[in-house]
């Protein structure tokens, strides 16, 4: 029987020489090229990282590639990023190169430090997920395609970060990402009445809407929701399997923008909606690249030095954003949940 | 003719495939094979192919294993049962290759060979087990050092910026921290028994590079008090490689508290004004650092809509010291499980249970003083339930 309860490998074993040597003990950062920067330590000890773009999604034989680079220029160390990147460190100046060469021959991109995009965080879509509205991997996939040279340079007044959500569960919590792709529902759940009885437990099924949208059929056994109180969130799927709510038509994806967790100048924040829905085409979809892509471009030519995307709208002002991007606002902009009412304007500043 | 041609079209373009890779492991793997399937199908029919939950566990845990089953019968038989694991990564996810390696051996003996490194929970993901391997996979990841990560409604996988390893701004071992805390509360990360799961984050600096404001429960950021340091004689060499102190640096301070001598290049701070938001210190990082006072703030609630909308994490304490072997910040979680176990709905965040019964009641019972930082204005209304 296996041991349990030991926890994770202590991460001081995993660390390289030249870490272990100066942990604690670093001085200032410089950002060389695109995804190359140097530490440097108190007493002048230094350290090389190249950053490196993955898939997150990998086979063995990837991790096995990146263990051959680590070991051949790394002393057989590397690390990976909250943004499923990979780091490989090196004290030595003259292995950057062949590290950015090797990297380059195994098909992988160089970059995001400093003012890029750097990897999309995300979640699991079709790959693995019971709720999913959408895929996850494959519109990584398409976005990174299209966005690609903002990753291998400096093209942007500031860092921007992405994150793909394929259903408002957010499980990678895009909701403070400068650009987020979330997968969405726009139909009530389909209730199995027959099922329902034998795997949900149904007072907790109705207990679990947030807008009491479900109760019990008045007219026979089982749950009925009403349609128009349902906010498509899935909360009642997650609790009673029996009430999926996925529809190849209904399904689609919104883009919400100007979200950041750094407290850099302006203090962190939300993102919030620019495009209420985009239909669900995969295995490419076009119209979610092209989507972003647009709301780039704007942001590159309109913002300022070392603006985020949301504090560029913030001065520019939403009304602004809106004529900018060439997105047209609509009544799924208006909030109507319970704090909406914070989100109306009360001054007579605004812009046309 | 491809079984794949949606797919297909994803091995197209310059961004890594994630599509080549499951066909890495397909090479091998009848179970990746038929990932590619059922994925096939879900690309063709715009619709999820997994089937919702399936308890499926090792002895001993309630949690690190999601359950997941295929709704496609019959035709895909090698993917019909493809449980995820979570296993816990080593903290700032450093690793030796040697590890590493073994990890890949054990996953390819047991599952499919796919992998995330790592899934938006922290841990490294391995995709793909047949229920009967789920054990097995475990005992040898066990032999070799590793233990599963949180699942359901208990303490999940706490994670670490790079911290002290490698940043300069860390104001806090953000590494040891995390990992003390995960070898302290194994109970509550291996067995769910919480209204719904809790999340810890640990970021070194308000840069805040793993999101912890926004994506855990418990939020500990690193910060100073007093004033940075800056050392003008590179200061000087910014601006003689053309930083423009004034528009760049002094005019982008949110607090106002940066003004700069043009005559003799001296950068100077009103320490009382600074709200430390690391603009200075980022864009000079020779020249500016954080102060020596370090320690760091909680916060309390970050999490996704699901249920009563999204949460940024609220200030709850300003200033900790945070030193081995960290008693206070220990017996502050202790105190907010018991709350949150007696207080909290069933699937009711610690952030939503607070926002039901109101910060106030929240204080009251953590035996902590109202305090200026933890709010960003007082209440407008009059509405007081005033005791007194």
């Amino acid at each position: 029987m296996a041991r349990t309860d030991i926890g994770p490998p202590d991460f001081r074993t995993m660390l390289p020489e030249a870490i272990k040597k100066n942990y604690g003990k670093w001085l200032y950062h410089e950002i060389l090229k695109p995804g190359v920067m140097r530490h440097v330590a108190e007493g002048g000890g230094e350290l090389y990282t190249v950053r490196v773009g993955s898939p997150r999604l990998v086979s063995v034989d990837f991790v096995r590639d990146v263990c051959d680079m680590a070991d051949k220029f790394c002393d057989g160390h590397l690390r990976f990023t909250s943004r499923a990147n990979v780091e490989l460190m090196t004290p030595k100046k003259e292995n950057v190169d062949g590290i950015i060469a090797a990297a380059r021959g195994l098909g992988l991109p160089v970059g995001g430090i400093g003012d890029c995009i750097s990897n999309i965080v995300h979640t699991q879509g079709w790959i693995h997920c019971h709720s999913a509205a959408t895929d996850a991997s494959g519109l990584v996939k398409a976005i990174m395609d299209e966005l690609y040279d903002y990753f291998t340079e400096f093209k942007l007044s500031s860092k921007l970060r992405i994150a793909v959500a394929c259903c408002i569960n957010m499980c990678g919590a895009v909701h403070c990402s400068d650009l987020a792709v979330v997968g969405v529902h726009t139909k009530p759940p389909k209730i199995d009445n027959e099922r329902l009885g034998k795997i949900c437990e149904v007072p907790s099924a109705i207990r679990s809407c947030p807008t009491g949208a479900i109760r019990k059929n008045p007219d026979g056994d089982g749950l009925v929701v009403n349609r128009e109180r349902c906010m498509y969130c899935g909360n009642c799927y997650t609790v009673c399997p029996a009430m999926p709510l996925a529809d190849p038509d209904g399904d689609g994806l919104a883009i919400f923008v100007g979200g950041k967790v750094s407290n850099a100048r302006k203090a962190p924040m939300f993102s919030r909606l620019a495009v209420p829905f985009l239909p669900n085409n995969p295995p490419r979809w076009p119209e979610v690249t092209a989507a972003l892509k647009n709301i780039v471009e704007v942001y590159v030519k309109h913002s300022r030095k070392y603006e985020r995307m949301g504090e560029w709208i913030e001065r520019i002002g939403w009304e602004r954003f809106f004529t900018l991007t060439g997105i047209e606002f609509t009544e799924d902009h208006v909030d109507d949940f319970t704090t909406a009412t914070e989100t109306y304007r009360s001054s007579m500043q605004y812009r046309w | 003719m491809s079984d794949t041609p949606l797919l297909d079209k994803l091995e197209e373009g310059r961004w890594p495939s994630f599509v080549k890779e499951i066909k890495r492991a397909a090479k091998n793997n009848p179970a990746a094979r038929d990932l590619l399937g059922i994925v096939e199908l879900s690309y063709k029919d715009k619709i999820t192919h997994w089937k919702h939950g399936g308890i499926v566990g090792v002895v001993g845990y309630g949690g690190g294993v999601i359950g997941r089953y295929s709704d496609v019968v019959g035709k895909f038989p090698a993917a019909e049962q493809f449980h995820t694991m979570r296993v816990n990564h080593p903290a700032g996810w450093f690793y030796d290759t040697k590890t590493l390696r073994k990890i890949c051996d054990i996953w390819e003996k047991h599952g499919s060979g796919i992998t995330n490194f790592h899934g938006s929970t922290g841990d490294i993901i391995l995709l793909g087990a047949k229920t009967d391997s789920v054990q097995p996979c475990f005992n040898e990841l066990s032999e070799a050092g590793f233990d599963l990560g949180g699942s359901g409604s208990s303490l999940r996988t706490p994670t670490a910026c790079v911290g002290p390893a490698r940043c300069e701004w860390s104001c806090f071992d953000t590494l040891d921290l995390i990992h003390d805390l995960t070898m302290t509360f194994q109970d509550e990360l291996h067995r769910p028994r919480w209204p719904y799961k809790f999340k810890i984050k640990a970021s070194g600096c308000p840069n805040d590079c793993v999101a912890a404001i926004a994506r855990s429960d418990f939020t500990i950021i690193g910060t100073w008090k007093g004033s940075i340091r800056i050392n003008n004689d590179e200061i000087r060499k910014y601006v003689e490689k053309g930083v423009n102190m004034k528009a760049d640096i002094v005019d982008r301070c949110p607090g106002s508290a940066l003004s700069f001598d043009e005559k003799t290049s001296v950068l100077s701070v009103r320490p009382e004004e600074c709200v430390r938001c690391m603009h200075c210190i980022n864009k000079l990082a020779k020249a500016v650092r954080p102060g020596t006072e370090k320690g760091a703030a909680i916060l309390i609630g970050g999490k996704a809509p699901i249920l009563r909308g999204a949460f940024l994490s609220w200030v709850l304490v300003p200033f900790m010291e945070m030193k081995p072997p960290y008693r206070e910040i220990k017996d502050l979680l202790a105190k907010m499980w018991d709350w949150w176990d007696e207080n909290g709905r069933n699937r009711e965040r610690i952030a939503e249970a607070i926002s039901r019964i109101g910060l106030k009641e929240f204080l009251k019972a953590m035996g902590m003083k109202p305090l200026p930082q933890m709010v960003k204005h007082p209440r407008s209304n009059p509405f007081v339930f005033y005791n007194r």
